[in-house]
């Protein structure tokens, strides 16, 4: 009997290894963002390298960050989503342009329309690096204590949004975790 | 013959020379071996099977020069791969450390040596336990 028991116990375990390991969500990377605060940045803003823009100044108020480039092609994929997520106006969208050209940008926004309410340009990286992104577009979600309450990396849908974000709206505007 | 071998070490040895940045990082040697060390130890999270030492991705560019400057400023080894894990988790560390999560993935090779060892002596033990009852095998008994 344990002849043929051990064997099929091995495949079972197996099939179970595949099937889940099929299932599973490997692009996908969790954030070990969440939860905690968001990283702080100041960088020049798309429309005027003299101006600087902050996330700091948003103490107090919750809002998206959009992480995006016009070399991406999941950012134009989102654009749409972007502009209605915008006209709802439910939270402001804060836009962070990654590795990218400001007169590229500035066309990209002129063209498609413009779904922030401010774009930090964030030519270097470096603000990117804080905030642990490695693949536009990515779209974190900030409560109004200035935690980070989500992170969508792919492009994001009107779907998207209203299952997976405005769920969670109210406790951003809280303000607890 | 022997120059010739020693000759061909030194190419290979070259080829294994840091060549993904221009130039080299660090005007000091022990700076630049450490450096290219944690640059292999480090994923580049678009690529996934690089290390940020092999992948030209503007995202591995931009994290060499997060390295080199965390090099520069001082920090540790430590303190640097801390850096990297608060803003990518684990997943940024080429070698996935030892935690509940990943024993298994540790523990894996050794536990398929011990179970095929295990079922190795079993099957031997029980053959060698049988009476040879095959008519046409002579066996070595016989000869």
């Amino acid at each position: 009997m344990l002849k043929y028991l051990v064997p099929i116990g091995l495949f079972a375990a197996l099939v179970g290894f595949l099937y889940f390991g099929l299932g599973r969500d490997k692009q996908t990377l969790p954030s070990p963002l969440i939860g905690k605060s968001a990283p702080v940045f100041e960088l020049t803003r798309l429309e005027d390298p003299a101006k600087t823009f902050s996330n700091a100044e948003l103490a107090g108020k919750p809002y998206v960050l959009n992480v995006w480039g016009t070399w991406c092609v999941g950012c134009r994929q989102e654009h749409g989503a972007l502009l209605e997520i915008a006209r709802r106006g439910e939270v402001p969208i804060v836009g962070l342009n990654w590795n990218d050209d400001r007169e590229a940008a500035l066309g990209w926004l002129q063209q498609l329309g413009n779904p922030y309410a401010v774009t930090a340009f964030d030519g270097e990286g470096r603000a990117a690096i804080d905030w642990g992104v490695y693949g536009a577009p990515e779209t974190f979600l900030v409560g109004a204590n200035g935690t980070v309450i989500k992170k969508h990396i792919a492009p994001l849908t009107v779907e998207i949004w209203e299952q997976e974000f405005v769920p969670l709206l109210p406790q951003a505007k809280a303000g607890s975790p | 013959m022997k120059q010739f071998f020693l000759a061909l070490v030194l190419a290979l040895c070259g080829l294994q020379a840091f060549a993904i940045d221009k130039a080299p990082a660090f005007e000091d040697p022990v700076q630049q071996a450490r450096y290219e060390r944690l640059s292999r130890e480090l994923r580049c999270l678009v690529c996934r099977s690089e290390t940020i030492a092999d992948s030209n991705a503007q995202l591995a560019t931009d994290l060499r020069r997060q390295l080199r400057e965390l090099m520069a400023a001082g920090k540790s080894d430590q303190e640097i791969m801390k850096y990297m894990t608060d803003r990518y988790g684990d997943y940024v560390l080429y070698k996935p450390p030892v935690s509940p999560r990943t024993w298994l993935l540790w523990a894996a090779p050794a536990l398929l040596v011990i179970g095929g060892g295990i079922a190795a002596a079993i099957v031997i033990s029980r053959k060698s336990k049988l009476s040879d009852t095959d008519p046409a095998d002579p066996g070595l008994g016989d000869t």
